[in-house]
C-alpha cells in the first residue's frame, strides 16, 4: 500500500508517495536521495542515521515515514547554514574526529543534541544531581551520551574532544 | 649497497586534516550504495538455513506474484560462471550447502520493500546432511594446512625447545581462548552494480578496499577482460580486512546485474548477512609454553594453535607468527593446525595473525613476570633480541625498548606496586599493566601512479593530478599520498589533488597488511622521479608520465617491522565483575608518521578495538543450526564510547631508510596487536585473577 506524505527536509519541503513499509530512513536515502544520513543497521542499534526530527535527535530507521507525515528533519548536511558549517561540524574537522567518515552525520547530528539537551537540564545515567537546571558536559557526561552512536574506527576518544571543545569544557585543550 | 635516499620531509610529517573532511562530516561524501542511478533494481537474498546438505527445491511463484518483483535468480537458473575454483565466489551454481546463511537465491524488485517480502516468500526445500559448526580440537581430524595466512611457513621450529623447556628454572605452561569475531565495518558491504549488454561491461560502485582486487576478480569469476568491469570507490566506510577480498555480495550483485540489463543493481548487505558472507575471524586456541631462567630469560618459547577454516574455502590465520619474531629465545616453535568446519568463511580481519597471537604471548610473558617476580617491562627488555629470532636476519630498526621505556615513563609505572588485588578503591580493584606491540612493514608490488602537470594560462598557477587506484577506508590515504607527493615533487602540496578509488587510473594494491601508504606511496615517489628526470623543472601544461611500486631489494637483507608498548589502567568492580578502562596509551616506534593527525587516529582506533576485543567481541556459534545467534549490533557489543577513558597514542621518531623512499612503516593494525592482552594483564594487576580469554566476562572475576 502506498501513501503520499510530506517532509520538510533541512528547510526544503518534499512530497513523495511511499510504500507504508518505508522507514524515514530508506524515504530520506531511496526516495529524495539525502544520503547524508547513513544506514549501519537499521534496527536502531547503531546510530549512524541519527537525525534531527522536529529538533530532537531521532533514528529514522525506527520510523515509519507514513507515521512522520508533516515532520521536519535535519540532516549532518542541514545542519549547516550558509555554506559555514555547524560548530560541531567544524570541531569534528579539527579533532579528527572521524576516520571512515560513515559514523560521522549520525555523530555530529547526535552531539548538536547533546549540547542542547545539557543546555536544557536533562540528565542523563552518570549525571550527579538530577534537579540542576543545566548539566555540565564533562567527558563522562559527553561520553555516556554519545554511546547511542557507534563508531567502528574507533575515533571516541577523539569524538569526547570534539564535543568537549564545543560545549567548553575541555579546558580550551583545542 | 649503500644506504638508499630517503625523502627529504616538507610535508610529510606535518599534520594535514583529511582533504575529504568536510564531505565527510556533512554526510555528502557518497558511499557505495549512495550513487545516485536511474531507475535502481532492490537486490535481497534467500539464505540457507541448513549448515550442510544441498538445495532439494525452490518454489518462486509467491515472490514472482508480488508486486514490484522484477526477477528471481535461484540455483536453477542463474547464469553459469566461467571460474568455479574458489567455492567461495561459486554463487548460485549448483544445490550444495557449505554453510548456513550461504546464497541460494536472490530476488530483484522496484522497492527494497518488495525485494525483502519477495525474498521471504520463496520456499526453498532442504535435505541436511551431518555437520560441525563449532571449533573443537578432539571432535574432528585436524590438520596442518600447506601454508598460513598468506604465505608464512605452517611450523618453524629452531634447536630443541621440549629439551630446554625440561631444563627451564621456570616454566610457564598455558591455554589461551580467543572468541569468533565479526569485522563489522560500520558501512554494510554495498554494491550498484550495472551490466551493459552491448559490449558486455560491468560498472561496478562497491564498498571495497581494493578496486583493482575486485576487478581482477570479477573479471576471472565471469571470464571477461579486466578492461570490461569499471569498478569506482571513492569512499568507504571501513573494512577492516573485511572489505579487502572478493565475497560472494559482489558476485551475486554481478548475477542479478546481467538478469536486467542495464539497469542498475543495489545491493547493500544488512547487517545480518555481515555475519555470514563477509569474512570474521577465527576462535583460536592457544598453548604456550615459556621456559626461562629465574631472571626471567626465554630460553624456550613454543606456541601451538588450533583454530578454525570451512570446508567452503580454506583460511588459515598466522596466530603463532607474533611468536617468530617479538622475543629472544635460542629452542623455539610454532605450529598452526586447523579444524574444518561447516561454517562461513573465515578471513582477514585486523592484524590477522597478530591480533589473537599477541594476546595469548603478551598474556603468557605477563604470567612469566609474576612467576620470576621480574617487572614486567622490565622482562620484555631482558628478552629483546639482536636479530630476528628466527631469520637472523638484522632488523631495518627495532625501537621495541624504547617505547616501553618512553611509555613506562609517561605512564607512571615507576610508581606501581606489583602486588596483585593490593588496591580496593570505592568498590572497585584497580590494576596496571604492559603489552608489547608488533608488526610487519609490508610494501606490495604491483601499483601504479600518474602525474600530471596543470598550469592553466590565466593565472599561471601550477598544480599536480595524482591518479592511483588506492582505496581510503579512513586511513586518510588520499590526504597522506599528496603529502608524499608534494615532497616527491618538491611542491606546495595545496597544489596537488590526488585521485583513489577508480579503476579508470593505474591500479593499486589492497588497502591491507598495512603495506598501502608504502606500496602506494613508492608508486608516487616513483612517478614523481620519472616525472621531474623527463621532464625537469619546467614542465608544459598537460605533461604527465607513470610509475610504478619498486620491489624492495633491501627485504632480503633486514627483517622489518613496527614496534610498539601498550599500557592499560583498569578497574574492576568488586561485586559485579564490571570492567572499566580509565587509561590507556600507546607508544609506537613505526618509521617516519607521515601525517601525525591520521596516524594518532589509526593508532588510537586499533587500541579501540583491541578493548573492544578484550570486553566484549564475541560470535555466538549455535551448534545445533550453524548460526551465528547473536548477528546484529545489539547482541554483537562493540566498544562504544563510554567505554573509552583517557586514551592516547604517540611515537618515538624512527629513521628507516630501508623500507621505503618515504622511510613510513605501516600503522593501520599495530594498535590492535597487544591491547587485548594489556587490559588482560592489567585486570590481572587489578583481581589477582588471570584471565586467559578474550573478551573477558564478568564470570570470570566473580566467585
Ligand atoms: S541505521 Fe539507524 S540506528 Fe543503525
Ligand atoms: S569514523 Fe568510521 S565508523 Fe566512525
Amino acid at each position: 500500500m502506498d501513501a503520499t506524505i510530506t517532509l520538510t527536509v533541512d528547510g526544503r519541503e518534499r512530497t513523495l508517495t511511499v510504500d507504508t513499509r518505508t522507514t524515514v530512513l530508506d524515504a530520506l536515502r531511496e526516495h529524495l536521495d539525502v544520503t547524508s544520513p547513513k544506514k549501519g543497521c537499521d534496527h536502531g542499534q547503531c546510530g549512524s542515521c541519527t537525525v534531527l526530527l522536529d529538533g530532537r535527535r531521532a533514528l529514522p530507521c525506527l520510523a515509519l515515514a507514513v507515521a512522520h507525515d508533516g515532520a521536519d528533519v535535519t540532516t549532518a548536511d542541514g545542519l549547516a547554514t550558509d555554506g559555514e558549517l555547524h560548530p560541531v561540524a567544524r570541531a569534528f574537522l579539527d579533532a579528527d574526529a572521524y576516520q571512515c567518515g560513515y559514523c560521522t552525520p549520525g555523530q555530529v547530528c547526535s552531539a548538536a543534541a547533546v549540547l542542547a539537551e545539557a543546555g536544557e537540564g536533562w540528565p542523563s545515567a552518570v549525571t550527579p544531581d538530577l534537579d540542576a537546571e543545566r548539566v555540565t558536559l564533562d567527558r563522562s557526561e559527553i561520553a555516556e551520551r554519545m554511546s547511542g552512536n557507534l563508531c567502528r574506527c574507533g575515533a571516541y576518544a577523539n569524538i569526547v574532544d570534539a564535543v568537549a571543545s564545543v560545549a567548553g569544557t575541555d579546558g580550551g585543550a583545542r | 649497497m649503500s644506504t638508499p635516499e630517503m625523502l627529504t620531509p616538507r610535508a610529510m610529517g606535518t599534520p594535514r586534516r583529511r582533504v575529504e573532511g568536510p564531505a565527510k562530516v556533512t554526510g555528502t561524501a557518497r558511499y557505495a550504495a549512495e550513487h545516485p542511478l536511474d531507475r535502481p533494481v532492490h537486490l535481497h537474498p534467500v539464505l540457507a538455513t541448513i549448515p550442510r546438505g544441498r538445495v532439494t527445491a525452490i518454489d518462486t511463484s509467491a515472490a514472482e506474484a508480488v508486486d514490484g518483483v522484477v526477477a528471481v535468480l535461484t540455483t536453477r537458473d542463474a547464469d553459469a560462471l566461467a571460474d568455479t575454483s574458489d567455492r567461495e565466489f561459486t554463487v548460485l551454481q549448483d544445490d550444495e550447502i557449505g554453510f548456513r546463511g550461504q546464497y541460494v537465491g536472490a530476488v530483484l524488485a522496484d522497492t527494497p520493500e518488495a525485494a525483502r517480502e519477495g525474498a521471504d516468500r520463496v520456499e526453498v526445500t532442504y535435505e541436511q546432511d551431518d555437520f560441525r559448526a563449532v571449533l573443537d580440537p578432539d571432535a574432528g581430524e585436524l590438520y596442518a594446512p600447506d601454508a598460513v595466512n598468506p604465505a608464512f611457513a605452517t611450523d618453524s621450529v629452531i634447536g630443541d625447545a621440549d629439551a630446554a623447556l625440561g631444563e627451564a628454572e621456570v616454566v610457564v605452561d598455558a591455554t589461551y581462548t580467543t572468541a569468533t569475531t565479526h569485522n563489522n565495518p560500520l558501512e554494510p558491504h554495498s554494491s550498484i552494480v550495472v551490466w551493459e549488454p552491448d559490449g558486455g561491461r560491468f560498472t561496478i560502485f562497491d564498498s571495497t578496499q581494493g578496486v583493482s582486487t575486485t576487478r581482477s576478480n570479477v573479471a576471472t569469476v565471469f571470464g571477461m577482460d579486466e578492461a570490461d568491469v569499471d569498478v569506482i570507490s571513492p569512499h568507504v566506510g571501513g573494512g577492516f580486512g573485511s572489505k579487502g577480498n572478493l565475497h560472494a555480495n559482489v558476485v551475486l550483485a554481478c548475477l542479478a546485474a546481467r538478469r536486467v540489463p542495464g539497469r542498475p543493481v543495489k545491493y547493500p548487505l544488512t547487517r545480518q548477512q555481515m555475519f555470514s558472507l563477509v569474512g570474521y575471524r577465527t576462535p583460536t586456541i592457544q598453548h604456550v609454553r615459556l621456559g626461562a631462567t629465574r631472571e626471567g630469560r626465554l630460553s624456550a618459547l613454543v606456541h601451538d594453535v588450533v583454530e578454525q577454516t570451512s570446508r567452503t574455502k580454506e583460511f588459515a590465520e598466522q596466530t603463532a607468527t607474533y611468536s617468530r619474531s617479538v622475543y629472544a629465545a635460542p629452542h623455539r616453535r610454532t605450529t598452526h593446525r586447523l579444524d574444518m568446519l561447516d561454517v562461513p568463511v573465515p578471513s582477514w580481519m585486523r592484524a590477522p595473525g597478530e591480533c589473537p597471537g599477541s594476546f595469548a604471548a603478551e598474556v603468557a610473558m605477563d604470567e612469566l613476570a609474576v612467576a620470576c617476580d621480574v617487572d614486567p617491562v622490565e622482562l620484555r627488555i631482558r628478552n629483546e633480541p639482536d636479530a630476528d629470532p628466527e631469520t637472523g636476519k638484522p632488523f631495518s630498526s627495532r625501537h621495541l625498548v624504547e617505547c616501553l621505556r618512553r611509555g613506562a615513563d609517561r605512564f607512571g609505572w615507576s610508581r606501581r606496586d606489583p602486588t596483585p588485588r593490593a588496591r580496593l578503591v570505592d568498590g572497585w580493584w584497580s590494576g596496571t599493566g604492559v603489552a608489547a606491540s608488533a608488526y610487519p612493514t609490508n610494501r606490495s608490488p604491483g601499483s601504479g601512479a600518474t602525474i600530471r602537470y596543470h598550469r592553466p594560462a590565466a593565472d599561471g598557477a601550477e598544480h599536480w593530478d595524482v591518479e592511483i587506484a588506492a582505496a581510503d577506508i579512513g586511513t586518510g590515504a588520499r590526504t597522506v599520498l599528496g603529502q608524499i607527493a608534494a615532497d616527491a615533487l618538491g611542491v606546495d602540496v595545496d597544489t596537488v589533488e590526488v585521485t583513489v578509488g577508480d579503476t579508470a587510473v593505474p591500479p593499486a594494491t589492497v588497502a591491507g597488511g598495512s603495506s598501502g601508504t608504502a606500496s602506494w606511496g613508492s608508486a608516487v615517489v616513483d612517478a614523481a622521479q620519472r616525472f621531474r628526470a623527463k621532464y625537469g623543472t619546467d614542465p608544459s601544461d598537460g605533461d604527465e608520465i607513470e610509475g610504478a611500486t619498486p620491489e624492495n631489494d633491501w627485504s632480503e637483507h633486514y627483517a622489518m617491522s613496527a614496534f610498539g608498548a601498550q599500557f592499560a589502567e583498569v578497574l574492576v568492580h568488586a561485586d559485579t565483575g564490571e570492567v572499566r578502562v580509565p587509561r590507556m596509551l600507546g607508544v609506537f616506534a613505526a618509521g617516519r608518521i607521515l601525517n601525525p593527525v591520521t596516524a594518532r587516529s589509526q593508532f588510537i582506533g586499533g587500541m579501540t578495538m583491541g578493548l573492544s576485543m578484550a570486553l566484549h567481541e564475541d560470535s555466538v556459534m549455535d551448534p545445533r543450526s550453524g548460526h551465528v545467534v547473536n548477528h546484529d549490533l545489539a547482541n554483537y557489543h562493540i566498544a562504544s564510547c563510554a567505554d573509552v577513558g583517557d586514551m592516547d597514542a604517540e611515537w618515538i621518531d624512527e629513521e628507516d631508510p630501508y623500507v621505503n623512499p618515504m622511510g613510513s612503516k605501516g600503522i593501520g593494525e599495530i594498535g590492535i596487536v597487544g591491547a587485548a592482552a594489556v587490559v588482560a594483564n592489567a585486570a590481572y594487576h587489578a583481581t589477582g585473577v588471570r584471565v586467559r580469554s578474550a573478551p573477558m566476562l564478568v564470570d570470570h572475576f566473580l566467585d
